[in-house]
């Protein structure tokens, strides 16, 4: 089912096509300059864990350097960002725009997890357990800009005090602790100090939460990619240090303060509409991003099925299934192996990657009621198999390409002779080699999406290591692969994607035709491209 | 486009879209108060005397308490809510009854105003009552100069004697 049929308003569908369509321009041009591998808008979450290491780490060296008091704290932020502007200053650059980035890569991930539609149905944990992060983030970040106890921190803890003291939980309101410097206790840098650091742990804690149910999750960026941003990162802080403003002087109102636009948009508005109003809007939109895989439900296919009699254990599908919702368990029935497959329907998306992994996945099998051990009650090997057949049989062009394609991928506006999957992933290799040793097809197009943003995660990973006979089951060698090609691109991308099949259907023209056999035929094919 | 090259634009690709992210940490200038403008904050945290809502107890409560406890008036948990006027150059700028914090109504009344006035020497007038009818048993008058950016602030401690300023 695309994102575009399955049960969404609208509104949010068009706002989803326009947003997926600015950064499918976006992602295809980092693709270019940056790799497919290397593209950091293809991995804004495990940017997002990086940064906060950055952060984390030069927050623990700033920390040696730190005092807490009313004047300790600014000289000390004045004293390494001055006389030891060269590691404890560039340290402090890096923690600030870090966090600043921590807040863009954030921004960016939301919005591209958004246009991908990859927040309802069971992919409501992810989203919903983000929502507290980005309250988090933001308390972290004010906290931070507390402590230097600068005009911007006195701007900052006067208009904080003043949205906290609206609840009635604090014996004495906390904006008298900034009436006065008289008024102003060291007391509360040690409590700012605390809070500074156990709001990231918690942030980090949320964090781990945040991934704990999709498998393989990306938490760390390609090594290259790592030192690009480091040196970036540091680049940046020799040409503009993070400095301070005019020490804090509670005599005075912070009438001009440079703004982190960043992480404090907000304060210029809590003074203009009042503190109640700020927090209205803040936890109504905080709901109302929370309960978004709700508006509409996601309405998916079911849930994939293990068929006991065609299952071993052999845990292929429990290595490839992207969301964890396939675990091994005892064997129930009477079979000579230890395990089964189980699969979790509440976290199964119906992608059918545990299909085309599953080494009973062949189409070449001779039984009369196609099985395999692990299928999708929707779209069974079965069916797949006989709408291969009846795609193939409907070949009428002299070069007889079948595209095998994912439904998310251009493929899946195709016009011509199209197998549509809910994933590349769930194409078994032996079907490809199915439909060539048949003589089915001169030539099959496996089209997958974009390589940065495939919609099931680990799809085009998977295909391109059974491909290469990196991962079982594996496209098996006896397969022309003159009369194979892949092509990843998005929905956007049909023009490239109609290209490149009709450059390949040129080539094959140059080949001889395959002559189509008996499809039900299995025959010596049972069981191709299994390897257990 | 050699690896090396390659490297040095997304190196440069990035550095960009990093400096543009830095340059928003600190820019644009936030004006969080007019020119020619100061402001006086008037705060203080202050429980009414809870005395006031005392009464002497009955007999027939006197009886019902054991003998060790017996105690000739009866004071209510919570304290009366307090009264407060403000007069800047003659003008009423503030005249509230502000009730007692708490879930039980026991705690302080807290004041927190602030206003936003024009350089000069401005006269203020400010009043306490401990009760809602306004009886004021505290009071000060005083000429405040006002600075461009200056933060001037009337504060109020009952064991010091009353309203100060600073």
């Amino acid at each position: 089912m695309t994102p575009d049929k399955a049960n969404d308003w609208t509104p949010l569908r068009l706002i989803k096509r326009a947003l997926r369509r600015s950064f499918d321009l976006a992602e295809r041009g980092a693709a270019r300059l940056f790799s497919p591998e290397l593209n950091p808008l293809a991995q804004l979450g495990a940017m997002t864990f990086f940064l906060f290491w950055i952060v984390a780490v030069s927050g623990v060296y700033l920390f040696i350097f730190f005092d807490t008091g009313i004047v300790d704290a600014y000289s000390s932020v004045e004293w390494l960002s001055g006389t030891h502007w060269y590691h404890a200053g560039v340290m402090r650059s890096f923690h600030r725009y870090a966090s600043d980035l921590m807040v863009v890569s954030i921004a960016l991930h939301i919005l591209r997890e958004f246009s991908l539609d990859r927040y309802r149905g069971v992919r409501w944990f992810s989203w919903f357990t983000g929502v507290p992060l980005i309250w988090f983030l933001y308390i972290s970040g004010i906290t931070g800009y507390w402590l230097v106890w600068d005009m911007l921190a006195q701007y900052v803890a006067v208009i904080s005090a003043k949205l906290l003291d609206v609840f009635p939980v604090f014996g004495e309101p906390l904006a008298r602790n900034f009436l006065t410097p008289e008024h102003l206790s060291s007391r509360f840098f040690s409590l700012l100090v605390f809070l500074h650091i156990a709001v990231p742990l918690i942030l980090l804690l949320g964090m781990w939460i945040h991934i704990q149910r999709i498998s393989r999750p990306k938490v760390n960026p390609p090594r290259k990619l790592a030192a690009l941003i480091l040196a970036a990162l540091l680049a940046v802080s020799l040409w503009k240090p993070a400095t301070s403003q005019a020490p804090a002087d509670l005599t005075r109102v912070p009438v001009e303060t440079g703004l982190d636009w960043l992480f404090l948009p907000l304060y210029p508005l809590a003074e203009s509409i009042g503190a109640w109003s700020l927090w209205g809007l803040l936890v109504g939109i905080s709901v109302m991003i929370a309960a978004m895989p709700w508006l509409p439900p996601f309405r998916r296919a079911r849930a994939a099925e293990v068929d006991l009699p065609n299952c071993n254990g052999c845990n292929r599908c429990v290595e490839d299934c992207p969301y964890e919702a396939i675990r091994l368990v005892p064997r129930t029935d009477a079979e000579p192996f230890p395990h089964q497959a189980q699969v979790n329907a509440d976290l199964c998306v119906s992608c059918g990657i545990c299909m085309g992994s599953c080494p009973s996945s062949t189409p070449f099998r001779r039984v009369h009621d196609l099985k395999t051990g692990i299928d999708l009650p929707d779209q069974s090997l079965r069916a797949v198999r006989e709408r291969v057949v009846t795609a193939a049989a409907s070949l009428k062009d002299t070069q007889r390409v079948l595209v095998l394609g994912c439904e998310h991928s251009a493929a899946g506006g195709d016009l011509g002779e199209i197998v549509a999957f809910p994933c590349v992933a769930m194409v078994p290799p032996s079907l490809i080699d199915f439909v060539l040793s048949k003589g089915l097809a001169n030539g099959v197009v496996i089209a997958g999406c974009n390589e940065s943003s495939c919609y099931n995660r680990l799809g085009i990973d998977w295909t391109k290591e059974r491909f290469a006979g990196a991962r079982d089951p594996y496209l098996r060698k006896r397969v022309p692969r003159e009369r194979l090609i892949t092509i990843w691109a998005s929905p956007f991308e049909t023009g490239r994607y109609m290209a490149e099949k009709t450059e390949f259907a040129e080539r094959l023209s140059a080949l001889e035709d395959l002559t189509p056999v008996d499809a039900d035929d299995g025959g010596s094919q049972d069981r191709q491209g299994v390897r257990s | 486009m050699t690896e090396a090259l390659k490297m040095a634009a997304r190196f440069t690709v990035l550095a960009l879209v990093f400096a543009a992210v830095a340059s928003l940490s600190n820019r644009p200038v936030h004006r969080s108060l007019p020119e020619g403008v100061g402001v006086l904050t008037v705060s203080f945290s202050h429980g009414a005397d809870r005395r006031a809502a005392c009464r002497p107890a009955t007999d027939e409560e006197l009886a019902k308490m054991p003998p060790n406890m017996r105690r000739p008036e009866i004071c209510p948990r919570g304290r009366p809510p307090i009264r407060v006027e403000i007069d800047i150059d003659g003008t009423r700028m503030f005249d509230v009854t502000v009730p007692p914090s708490g879930i039980a109504g026991d705690g302080p009344s807290r004041v927190h105003q602030r206003f936003e006035l024009p350089v000069g020497i401005h006269e203020v007038s400010v009043r306490l009552a401990e009760g809602a009818e306004g009886d004021f048993g505290w009071d000060k008058e005083q000429a405040i100069r006002i600075d461009a950016g200056a933060n001037r602030v009337i504060d109020f401690r009952a064991a010091s004697g009353g309203f100060v300023i600073y």
